[in-house]
């Protein structure tokens, strides 16, 4: 059926779902590229129009993407808890938008209601609502997840520590991680995104943050982020894996391109959890999504970027993930532009996230053939620390020498936290204050050089 | 009173890495050097991006080595398109394709490996770098006996556009060198893309590429034996891409997958 929006004498008319959705985003190139996106700014307001009067049960009824011939719609549809979706079912997208600011939706009542939204849901509202909508509505879904230490709770910002290095060389590495250490990061995860595809290279990486990990008794994680497939290899042969890494999308065919299944991701989540090495949970899985992946693929079904970057948060869901995050600015302009385009899908993805139950962490981030600079990334980093995202990137000086992209680095993670007050994992915390590395205030306590973990890389 | 920044106790720890480690801080944020070291590195980057590529000037280095040259756009009229149009840099404009299937009537199946210098998203990278490796690889070409057709020079490039050159060319291998993403550190990497059979419509898991060619990465004579060493591998074997993996020597050559195709799902491709 179609769907008309009537504005100042001129009738809008939207063919489907997906074309109303299209429409109704905020301008990106991605969909630019993709060519569904509005024509014009009234045509954007027309499709936001009618798409408030769209009843959210709708979505359960009109698959975007064909539930034939999808396994993420088939997630979806078929995962859907009906007595959750309950208390807004009466609602249109519209009226869901009034009740996610109002003082009935609690962070109690965010909690329950997470099974009963489907990702179209969440991605339908966040098209109604400014950026002040997505910080207030987000801070007040909380999502708690557990491997090592506690992510996620009230009044606490996690930090994945990223200590690439061009050749993966384990000296280059350790380096990095001390600093990132020293600078009071890495509750979220140790996380190397390696350079190379050689098992024996990220068995030796896998090693070697364990050893510093088990040596220094951090209450954290590590992750070698390479394929599933990988990773399932890896702990055949015995190596020390604590989270199972996966880059996601929102289609099946996007995830067929990055060589993934939903039961290639249950073969990871079932490796990671046989060697149960966490000690306070079993959080294993350590997802990444991004978007304009399925556009990428070619995957997209004629469907809007943001609305399947919400679906890739419905898979991830699906597997109990301890960490979660959108890598924002990373795939480039032509998906999002500047850094206008950026902040707004940053806040756009972390809402949708916490609001289907997913903790969301976002890559803060942009490349050098983008139109943003360390200001918008200033940003994006304040609104989202307001907004209350799991966790960020850490990477020295925001220089990832590795991946050729500016993220956000430990003095960021500072900033935020002196601004705001923001904590660590408490465990992780209660680590560095017994390590001097933080006094009882949380912040960083004054240097020393004979610190135990320098004299440790000293030998490394 | 002296400034009051707290410098970190472990510099010694930067000989091991390129990453901005050790910086100091001033209450929880960067001193200002640190802060203007940062905004010059992204203003390297950006104006490598943008800068315009010299095309008729990496031609006439390619003549001065002897070689065939035809210069080709894209079907990006600019810049911005570019950025903003990752097909229209992946396709030939008009003209180029007339350029490229006159060059094919005149000399009919001569063709073994077609060489295209792409501007891609770094021409510093291009001018720095794609004269003296291809300078390097010479040799190895001539010994191995192949045919070389004109070097290509494409502005507004992407590396799909090879597919396009290679096809018309009717060359039995593509070899296209494109300025890579410019990373802070990095803004004048040259990458190499391999293409067995090119022929438009070919992805990334089909072609093998060489990264990270620049003066602090992969020298122009490793980089010259690995491009010639997949060269002969791939017309050997008659393929390119994932089914054909990398065993040159790699303990004495570094070689870095790059970002762009990391193919093991660690980050999205931006094609």
């Amino acid at each position: 059926m179609a769907y008309r929006a009537t504005l100042g004498g001129t009738t809008w008319t939207f063919e489907t779902l997906a074309d109303l959705m299209a429409k109704a985003s905020p301008p990106r190139s991605g969909d630019a590229l993709a060519g569904i996106a509005a024509a014009s700014a009234q045509h954007n307001v027309a499709a936001k129009t009618a798409l408030a009067e769209v009843p959210l049960k709708t979505f359960l009824t009109q698959a975007l993407v064909p539930y034939e011939v999808d396994e993420v719609t088939r997630l979806i549809l078929d995962g859907h808890d009906a007595a959750a979706f309950a208390p807004v079912a009466s609602l249109t997208v519209g009226e869901f938008r009034d009740w996610l600011l109002s003082e009935l939706a609690t962070p109690a009542a965010l909690a329950r209601l997470a099974p009963g939204l489907t990702p179209e849901m969440a991605a339908a509202v966040s098209k109604l609502m400014r950026n002040q909508d997505l910080i207030l509505a987000a801070s007040k879904c909380r999502v708690t997840t557990r491997f090592r230490n506690t992510i996620g709770l009230a009044g606490t910002m996690a930090v994945r520590l990223q200590p690439n290095h061009p050749t993966d060389d384990p000296a280059g590495i350790t380096a990095s991680i001390l600093d990132g250490l020293l600078y009071g990061c890495g509750d979220a995860v140790i996380g190397i995104n390696p350079a190379s595809d050689s098992l024996n290279v990220l068995g030796d990486l896998t090693r070697l943050m364990d050893d510093l990990i088990r040596r220094f008794e951090i209450p954290t994680q590590s992750c070698v982020l390479t394929h599933v497939t990988t990773a399932i290899q890896l702990i055949e042969r015995g190596a020390p894996v604590d989270l199972v890494f996966q880059s996601i999308a929102g289609t099946q065919a996007a995830n067929a391109s990055f060589g993934v299944t939903l039961d290639l991701l249950r073969e990871g989540l079932d490796a990671g959890r046989s060697l149960g090495r966490g000690t306070v949970g079993d959080n294993v899985m350590y997802f990444e999504t991004g978007q304009g992946s399925a556009l990428s693929a070619g995957a997209h079904h004629g469907v809007d970027q943001q609305t399947l970057e919400a679906r890739a948060y419905g898979v991830a869901r699906a597997f109990e993930p301890l960490l979660v995050n959108s890598v924002v600015g990373f795939i480039g302009p032509e998906y999002l532009y500047d850094g206008k385009q950026i902040i707004r899908a940053g806040l756009e993805d972390h809402f949708c996230g916490k609001l289907l139950g997913a903790p969301l962490g976002v890559d803060v981030c942009y490349t050098n053939h983008a139109e943003a600079d360390q200001d918008d990334m200033d940003s994006l980093l304040t609104l989202l620390a307001t907004a209350g995202v799991t966790f960020v990137m850490g990477v020295p000086g925001a220089d990832d020498v590795m991946l050729n992209y500016q993220s956000t680095s430990f003095h960021d993670a500072l900033y935020v936290r002196e601004l705001l007050g923001l904590k660590r994992a408490p465990e992780f915390e209660a680590w560095l204050e017994r390590a001097r590395i933080v006094g009882a205030d949380g912040r960083l306590a004054p240097r020393a050089a004979g610190h135990p973990l320098l004299t440790a890389g000293a030998g490394g | 009173m002296s400034a009051p920044v707290t410098p970190d106790p472990w510099t010694a720890l930067r000989r091991h890495t390129p990453a901005r480690i050790a910086l100091g801080r001033t209450g929880a944020s960067l001193p200002t050097s640190e802060v203007l070291g940062f905004a010059l590195a992204h203003a390297q980057a950006r104006d490598a991006v943008h800068a315009p590529f010299e095309a008729e000037a990496a031609a006439a280095a390619m003549r001065a080595l002897g070689l065939e040259t035809l210069i080709v756009d894209s079907a990006a009229p600019d810049r911005a398109a570019y950025l903003r149009r990752p097909d229209l840099g992946r396709a030939l404009s008009e003209a180029g394709r007339a350029a490229l299937a006159a060059q094919a009537a005149r000399a009919p199946g001569s063709c073994d490996l077609a060489i295209v210098v792409a501007d891609g998203l770094s021409s510093t990278a291009v001018h720095a770098h794609a004269a003296p490796l291809v300078e390097a690889l010479l040799p190895m070409v001539r010994e191995a006996g192949w045919r070389l057709g004109p070097v290509v020079v494409a502005r507004q490039a992407r590396v799909a556009l090879g597919d396009a050159v290679g096809e018309l060319l009717e060359a039995r291998l593509v070899i296209l060198l494109v300025g890579e993403r410019p990373g802070l550190s990095s803004p004048d990497s040259l990458g190499a893309y391999i293409t067995f059979a090119p022929k438009v419509g070919r992805t990334d898991a089909e072609r093998n590429c060489v990264s990270n060619i620049r003066a602090e990465g992969l020298g122009y004579d490793a980089a010259a034996f690995k491009l010639a060493w997949h060269a002969r591998e791939a017309l050997r074997l008659g393929l390119t891409g994932v089914g054909l993996k990398d065993e040159s020597d790699l303990a004495a050559l570094q070689t870095v997958t790059p970002p762009r195709s990391v193919p093991a799902g660690s980050r999205s491709p931006t094609g």
